[in-house]
């Protein structure tokens, strides 16, 4: 399949945005949708809708099966051990928040320590600075280097006999870092320390195997994975989630409920409290569905050509700067231009139907850090082709003359 | 949508060259403003008389063009206003903004008028009204401490 038959695959690629193609470079902040997943979901409400896991009428029968298939799906996408291994969320952050709360709860004390790194987003730092301020616990930042890359010795520093979790990023959305997480995993088992990963931005563009990389817990959002919004994974290991307490109270998670005491199910559904996103999670196997038929190895093959095409030509450009330079990176550009603001940049490249993102990424710490208030990046989709980054080099050059720079 | 309708050259001037940048001295107000989702900054220092005259005026700030210049514009507007006329301002200004009233303030002179009209280009970009809006709420909480 090339990228041609894969754009025609996302009906938006039809449309025109200030009646130009749209070049959609801001699939990091959210990916679009194949027409496979939003027939999907048009299908599942007009003919198998259902709440899932509680009637036993045949409308339930189907919509429970084509919701647990997709858990099938999921784990096999992502070589879990076990089905119940797969918890729904309604996202990555939320997927956080769980871990943080149950496995915070349960685990983590007053003077006991967390480890994050400088370059997280702030959905993997404020649900642990919640627990730091319910707990008493300490949050300890491993610092990044000169090309903002993580540094497993920084990470090895922080380490002590009162260190609980690590939890760190994947894949940067700001500098498209890849994290070495093999070897930080395998430092933290060494010492027994469990490691969750956000994997908000590594499973649009790495191939996950969760048995390989013996993580404790993985967090995926779906809509960034060219799946449904309000969706999102966690993937966490056995042991844990047999332990850990239920995260939110409500129908479907429980075993049995008396005036004086209450039992809960087991996992993955103690952890997924009231109705689900049905649609969505059937409608996601259509996205797995999509990107096995291309490859993930394709994928990455593909956004690593477009990629390394736009850093050649944002390198020979003296007026762009880039943004962290790490040896290991997928899919983010993120730049500044001298005296036009990222704003300005992302409003007028709009204008030629480029879609960026301008702002500090959700990431304060690490722009606080690089001492800027604001960054542009362009992030890459298996939809984008190197005619994009044509476009998107021309569109930055007219941000030179609406400036008169 | 037009881009050079948004990006005037009175709001490219006042972007790169933002005028009353800095802490004035002596001042006896000031607050600050923050757009939480882009990271905008300003910071509004007035030197006010006891009947809240406003004598000086300056801010600190990084952000776009837009709220530099809107920041910028504000303070050599409203300097050696007082708090009737700096308030009554305000108002034509964020109606201008938002609901597109013209500018019918008499004591403007043609040119503030020019110069404060030339923000309404946010309004074709919504996600830029913010920009040229900030500065003047902060000024408001400026003019209200007590």
């Amino acid at each position: 399949m090339n990228i041609d038959q894969i754009k025609n695959n996302f009906p938006i690629f039809k449309k025109k945005i200030n009646n130009k193609p749209l070049v959609y470079l801001d699939s990091a902040n959210s990916s679009q949708k194949p027409k496979s997943v939003i027939d999907r979901m048009s299908y599942f409400y007009e003919n198998e809708f259902s709440n899932v896991g509680r009637s036993v009428h045949s409308l339930a029968v189907t919509a429970t099966n084509r919701f647990e298939e997709t858990r099938d799906l999921v784990k096999k996408f992502i070589n879990a051990k076990h089905r119940e291994e797969i918890i729904f969320t309604k996202g990555a952050t939320e997927g956080i928040n769980l871990v943080a709360n149950s496995f915070g709860e349960k685990y983590i004390n007053e003077g006991d320590e967390i480890i994050l790194t400088e370059l997280e987003h702030h959905s993997n730092y404020v649900p642990w600075h919640y627990l730091r301020n319910k707990k008493k616990a300490v949050i300890k930042f491993a610092k990044i280097n000169e090309n903002l890359e993580i540094q497993i010795d920084e990470i090895k520093k922080l380490i002590t006999n009162k260190t609980k979790i690590i939890a760190i990023t994947h894949i940067s959305n700001v500098t498209g870092g890849i994290t070495p997480l093999k070897e930080i995993i395998d430092l933290a088992s060494s010492k027994k320390i469990p490691v969750l990963v956000d994997g908000t931005q590594g499973a649009p563009h790495l191939k996950l195997d969760m048995q390989k990389l013996g993580c404790d817990f993985y967090v995926i959002s779906c809509h960034k994975l060219y799946g449904p919004n309000g969706l999102g994974i966690l993937y966490g290991k056995k042991k844990w989630l047999d332990e850990m307490p239920p995260y939110q109270g409500g129908g479907g998670m429980i075993d049995e409920v008396k005036k004086e005491n209450i039992t809960f199910a087991e996992s993955p559904t103690k952890f997924e409290a009231g109705t689900m996103q049905t649609a969505e999670v059937v409608a996601f196997s259509e996205s797995i569905k999509l990107i096995e038929k291309i490859g993930l190895d394709k994928i990455s093959e593909n956004e690593n050509d477009v990629l390394r095409y736009g850093i050649d030509k944002i390198r020979k450009n003296n007026s762009i700067n880039l943004v962290g330079d790490p040896k290991n990176k997928a899919s983010v550009i993120s730049f500044t231009l001298k005296g036009i603001h990222p704003h300005d940049i992302a409003t007028i490249l709009d204008d030629d139907g480029v879609a960026i993102r301008a702002g500090h990424h959700c990431c304060q710490i690490l722009h606080e850090k690089i001492g800027m208030s604001a960054t542009a990046r362009a992030s890459i989709g298996l939809y984008n082709t190197k005619e994009d980054i044509d476009i998107l080099i021309n569109a930055i050059e007219k941000c030179k003359k609406v400036f008169k720079i | 949508m037009e881009l050079k309708e948004l990006y005037q050259e009175i709001i490219l001037d006042h972007g790169k060259n933002p005028r009353n940048f800095g802490k004035c001295k002596d001042f006896t107000s000031d607050a600050k403003g923050h757009n939480p989702l882009c990271g905008d900054k300003v910071h509004i220092y007035a030197q006010l008389d006891k009947n809240k005259k406003i004598l000086d005026l300056s801010f600190e700030g990084e952000g776009c063009a837009i709220s530099l210049a809107s920041a910028s514009i504000l303070t050599d507007i409203l300097k050696g206003k007082d708090f009737n006329l700096a308030k009554a301002i305000t108002d034509n200004f964020l109606n201008l903004i938002k609901e597109n009233k013209s500018i019918t303030l008499n004591s403007l002179n043609e040119d503030q008028k020019t110069t404060l009209m030339s923000l309404s280009g946010v309004k074709d970009f919504p996600m830029r009204v913010k920009c040229a809006t900030m500065a003047w709420h902060t000024l408001s909480s400026v003019l209200e401490k007590k």
